[in-house]
């Protein structure tokens, strides 16, 4: 598994989801704490393209051996894209949560949201 | 994310755990210190401060099935019954035939209330003629002690805790037997049988049991003589293994844990443990499991796994009747497996069954025990 790290150029909810945003669009996926918390994950539920989900709410559950646990949306918007690859390979989301391991791409419905997320520095002060 | 709706321990052992030490801090172990130096995950689990997982569960479940792994299980009691009418007191309080134990020997049996209802999940082992070692689980350790003494009474024995005179150690694996006898002093015991011999320097009763479907042994030894036969199990090639995969093993293989698949709300026969009661011994509880086995059940408990994906939980619901009472991943069949109670008439092995997984309907089949079997 890899070290903890909590990329500069993200963007964190409390729930321990991050955003990387790119104006009207973000690819969403859970930080190192989140994966870290729910050991070796096992399955990934994708929520369908097309999709509208809403900050603050679960929008797709993540499972390990032991835990099932729903993710939620750091930003509001249409799901564009979910990542494949992880349905044969959910490990990569413990393996590389903030790369390979991704969970989807979303067209966001109000990019102003993105101002009320933590940057990485006060996201680490919210891990006791 | 992360509002784990079901994280480590399930539900019903956190309740058990809030029983036990809602006043008082959790206890360790005294492999404690050993489990924080490796980096263990370590969780409130039956009043208990235990390791859940060091590395990960699955990659400790496979050491298991095609090594060995060691597991500290000292959070478990230990209750000792002797005198002379030492055997004829545990034929009254255990269900299965205690004649039947030879010195040296092992035996799994339930307690059971007046009703049938199943207060714990025991194995006894019988040191002497007049000597009994019965073990307990941790959440359950105070209530069997005090039922045990409570139909004392006209017995001439003495029934002992001795809970905090023993930590347990399970080795257990393709590999375990030999990892453990080129530490002893002499030959191990065989399954199901149990004797003295120094491991690793220390003396300690080893049984041939276990909970994971594998072979392996374990030992019962004092508390101060454990790190360092843990230190030399580990230095032997054994990997520790915490309770994460304790419970993926054994429920790939359909042991029960109580409070999950058995209280006492159930009764052997739907708990599908029939096979180790003997009701003509008079057992307390004996003429209601001759009643259920004879009436048959409403329900019954039984192993299935899940067609395609999905990994049903504790709690989900059995869509037109019944519960799942334990369900995780199968890191060997790599696929959700469990156990639940279904309506007797959707027991038998092949029947499909639908489970409520968080509002997602997830097929399933029911299946024959053992889940996973072995070389299969």
């Amino acid at each position: 598994m890899a070290d903890p790290s909590y990329p500069d150029d993200l963007k964190y909810h409390p729930e321990h989801d991050w955003a990387r945003v790119d104006g009207d669009t973000a690819t969403f996926g859970i930080t190192w704490y989140a994966q870290d918390a729910l050991g070796e994950v096992v399955f990934f539920d994708p929520p369908d393209v097309g999709a509208e989900i809403s900050k603050d709410q679960p929008y797709t559950e993540v499972e390990s051996v032991k835990a099932v646990s729903d993710v939620f949306a750091p930003l509001s918007g249409e799901v564009t894209e979910v990542n494949e690859t992880l349905a044969d390979k959910p490990e990569t989301i413990n393996e590389d949560p903030y790369g390979e391991g991704w969970l989807v791409k979303v067209k966001l419905s109000d990019p102003s949201e993105v101002d009320a997320l933590m940057d990485s520095a006060e996201y680490q002060a919210t891990l006791d | 994310m992360c509002h784990l709706q079901r994280q480590w321990p399930d539900p019903a052992l956190e309740l058990a755990s809030s029983r036990v030490s809602s006043t008082t801090e959790l206890r360790r172990t005294p492999l404690y210190g050993r489990h924080a130096a490796a980096g263990a995950r370590l969780v409130p689990f039956a009043g208990w401060e235990m390791p859940v997982q060091y590395g990960g569960i699955r990659e400790e479940h496979i050491a298991v099935r095609t090594g060995a792994g060691v597991f500290d299980v000292s959070h478990m009691g230990q209750v000792e019954t002797t005198g002379p009418q030492a055997l004829a007191f545990l034929q009254r309080l255990l269900s299965n035939d205690v004649r039947r134990i030879p010195e040296g020997g092992a035996q799994y049996s339930v307690m059971c209330r007046e009703d049938g209802g199943v207060i714990d999940d025991l194995f006894t082992y019988r040191l002497a003629d007049c000597t009994f070692l019965t073990v307990t689980n941790a959440a359950n350790h105070e209530k069997d002690l005090a039922w045990l003494q409570s139909h004392a009474d006209g017995f001439d024995v003495d029934v002992v805790d001795r809970a905090a005179d023993f930590a347990m150690l399970a080795v257990q694996g393709p590999r375990a037997r030999d990892l453990v006898r080129g530490l002893s002093d002499g030959a191990l015991p065989g399954r199901f049988r149990v004797c003295e011999r120094t491991v690793a320097d220390a003396a300690m009763l080893v049984c041939g049991t276990g909970y994971t479907g594998e072979d392996g042994v374990e030992l019962q030894l004092r508390p101060d003589d454990a790190p360092e036969v843990w230190d030399a199990l580990l230095g032997a090639g054994a990997t520790p293994v915490g309770l994460g995969a304790r419970d993926t093993l054994r429920l790939e293989v359909c042991f029960h844990l109580y409070g999950n698949d058995m209280d006492e709300s159930r009764n052997p026969i739907e708990a599908g443990l029939g096979w180790c009661c003997k009701e003509q011994t008079g057992f307390i509880g004996a003429d209601a499991v001759a009643a259920a086995r004879k009436d048959g059940t409403a329900e019954k408990l039984v192993p299935f796994a899940i067609e395609g994906q999905g990994i049903a939980r504790q709690g989900n619901p059995v869509i037109g009747g019944g519960e799942v009472t334990s369900g995780t991943f199968s890191p060997c069949l790599e696929r959700g497996i469990g156990m639940a109670y279904v309506s007797t008439a959707r027991a038998a092995e092949g029947t499909p069954i639908e489970i409520d997984v968080r509002g997602r309907t997830r097929p399933a089949v029911v299946e024959r025990k053992p889940l996973y079997k072995k070389g299969a």
